[in-house]
């Protein structure tokens, strides 16, 4: 018996080059990750990332075809699903349809034989916790979408299990539902310090909630890190385009040093950014700048040869009402558009097309990321 | 309203078939019930004949000996369709074609044609006889036709496709992902089974049981054919009275009771039905 199906281990996860493959496709591709003990750990992805596939492979439903998956130091690829002892919340809550609340709750419980009256104890405390107390005798077909989700997790967290598995647990509920449900979840993680590996493609949740997300996208991770940290130092053209809006201006570097580069657009502009070692004069690379970190100006500022800032001035072409902000696509070459997040703070600000931008923005705030 | 709408209309659209169930069916049955029933008399005399016929030794025995073989075909039917209808809904493709391909093509052939591919296939020098026989499995040739056993035999081929289609679109409607729930819980495959799969799919084996049941007091051809001198069947004993006996009062008699126990059963079928879709909504 291993530490996992006693329930007395932390809930490490290791994954050591584990690949999957449907035929000649891998749809999993030699991946690596370590997952603290009561971590939050997100897999993000666009669909048909493999992100489902890993987190199947983690329950047991997908057999490994290489690699290793470590739970506090065992290799679990050999065991069968129900002796992995991982709570499981699925996409479409899978309520079993013929059962009470209390007993689809009650059922890891009675499945692993516990006595009646330690079962009749531990289903009203996870009732409890998820608030639902009061519907233990409905059916799912007489619950909402949110309370079905709460069963749902209710019934993957009551025989305490020290990992839970969620694959896209709020998928299918509407966006306001989605983020209280965001901060339940989170909330409930942090109560009972258990391990959590969420598969999502939604970033705002997965940012929302994660102490660390791995970025994946065909088969592979191509970044790991807590959300800000991705956000801010996008690896690729693909994770900054993914994970939020993301400016990407094309052109050829120009001059590295001492950690920044300037890289010199199509129409002439000279930008600076933030820049790897890996770097050099010569390349076409995008500079990523996020477009809340875009200033914007009616008149022409001082355009004053500040290093530290970068001066650009366009033509506002479009303005899109999102509420909150407002999104401006500034023309700043024939061709090349740099949309600018403005808080909707007044409603002064100006609106009308065609009209000629300044932009700026910090060199910091913005990072030269190769082609 | 247009003219074309008139056309959707339900009452439009089932009148053919209404017209003519009506027409050669339910007039027909009506006409020759109180044609047999009036010749008897009275309806009082109606009701003393009745139960004299009811009460018959000839049809005590015939109705158990119907239940009892109705019960069993139902039973063996039961047994053998759940696997293959829980492979049937759990496999695609070419598995699935083929096997649904073996069960429903003897559906198209005649029911005559194939009760004498079995009595060919049971006989007493028949092929599986034989095989045994000079495998040395058996010494005598083993009783299989003219018996319980040949009846059977034949009416669980025969309603078999019924059951399997039942059961089949039960679990079919049986969201694959709550087994996988009920593992990832911790449910070890028999346990997830028998609480979460047998419970979800039990209403198609209520309604599959009970269609194959209904079919099967009214079965003719294969007991006819396939049974012995004492497994007369309550249909085949109104057979009898018509075409040796000329009692069409008795065999409408005899009708009535089977029609009603048809009616009863087909009752039951409905309400198991309807509790489907009240779990549903």
């Amino acid at each position: 018996m291993t530490s996992i199906e006693s329930g007395q281990g932390k809930g490490a996860i290791e994954l050591r080059l584990v690949t999957k493959r449907y035929g000649k496709e891998r749809v999993v591709d030699s991946v690596s990750a370590s997952i603290a003990p009561g971590e939050f750990f997100s897999l993000l992805g666009p669909s048909g990332s493999g992100k489902t596939t890993t987190l199947m492979m983690i329950a047991g439903f997908a057999d490994v075809d290489e690699g290793q998956i470590l739970v506090d130091g065992t290799d679990i690829v050999a065991i069968p699903p129900q002796r992995r002892g991982f709570g499981m919340v699925f996409q479409n809550y899978a309520i079993f349809p013929h059962l009470s609340v209390y007993d689809n709750v009650a059922f890891p419980l009675r499945a692993r034989k516990l006595p009646d009256a330690e079962i009749r104890e531990r289903v009203g405390q996870a009732l409890e916790l998820v608030r639902l107390e009061r519907f233990a005798d409905r059916f799912s077909r007489q619950l909402s979408g949110g309370q079905q989700q709460r069963v749902a997790i209710a019934r993957a967290i009551v025989f305490q299990p020290i990992v839970v598995l969620m694959d896209e647990p709020l998928g299918a509920l509407d966006k306001n539902l989605r983020y209280q449900m965001q901060v339940e979840i989170k909330e409930i993680q942090q109560r009972l310090g258990m391990t959590v590996v969420y598969v999502t493609h939604d970033q705002e949740e997965a940012m929302n909630m994660s102490d660390r997300i791995a970025i994946m996208d065909s088969g592979r991770i191509e970044q790991v890190g807590r959300p800000a940290e991705i956000y801010e130092n996008p690896a690729s053209n693909f994770i900054a385009r993914f994970l939020g809006e993301a400016n990407l201006i094309a052109g050829t570097i120009e001059e590295v040093g001492a950690g920044m580069a300037v890289l010199r657009t199509a129409g002439g502009l000279r930008l600076r950014a933030r820049a790897d070692p890996g770097v050099q004069s010569g390349v076409q690379a995008n500079l990523f700048v996020r477009p809340e970190r875009v200033m914007i100006a009616r008149a022409e500022g001082a355009a004053a040869a500040e290093p530290a800032l970068n001066f650009v001035s366009g033509r506002l072409a479009q303005t899109s009402f999102l509420g909150n902000i407002l999104r401006h696509a500034v023309e700043i070459e024939p061709g090349v558009r740099v949309t600018v997040d403005v808080q909707n703070a007044s409603s002064g600000l100006f609106r009308t097309a065609r009209e000629t931008a300044a932009l700026t923005w910090a060199a910091a705030d913005s990072v030269i990321l190769l082609r | 309203m247009s003219k074309p709408r008139k056309f959707n209309d339900p009452a439009v659209l089932v009148m053919p078939a209404v017209l003519l169930l009506a027409l050669v069916f339910v007039g027909p049955l009506i006409w020759f019930f109180i044609q047999a029933l009036a010749s008897i008399g009275t309806p009082a005399e109606i009701v003393a004949h009745a139960w004299a016929i009811i009460t018959s030794k000839a049809v005590v025995t015939a109705l158990s000996t119907t239940n009892w073989i109705s019960l069993m075909v139902t039973l063996l039917v039961l047994l053998i369709s759940y696997p293959l209808a829980y492979y049937l809904a759990n496999n695609q493709g070419l598995r699935f074609t083929l096997v649904l391909f073996c069960i429903v093509v003897p559906y198209f052939t005649s029911i005559i044609v194939r009760t004498y591919s079995w009595m060919v296939l049971l006989g007493r020098n028949g092929i599986i006889n034989q095989v045994l026989q000079h495998l040395g499995i058996i010494d005598e040739p083993l009783a299989l036709l003219y018996t319980k056993t040949g009846v059977l035999i034949g009416m669980v081929y025969v309603l078999l496709p019924y059951m399997v289609l039942t059961l089949f679109a039960a679990m079919k409607a049986i969201d694959p992902s709550l087994m996988r729930a009920a593992r990832g819980l911790g449910a070890t495959g028999f346990y997830a089974f028998t609480r979460i799969y047998f419970p979800l799919s039990i209403h198609g084996v209520i309604s599959g049981s009970l269609i194959v049941f209904i079919l099967a007091i009214g079965f003719f051809i294969t007991p006819a054919l396939m049974g012995g001198p004492s497994d007369v069947m309550i249909a085949m004993l109104i057979e009898r009275s018509v075409e040796i006996m000329f009692d069409w009062s008795g065999a409408a008699i005899m009708s009535l009771l089977l029609l009603f126990a048809t009616l009863v059963l087909y009752a039951i079928y409905y309400r198991v039905t309807d509790v489907r879709r009240m779990m549903r909504a």
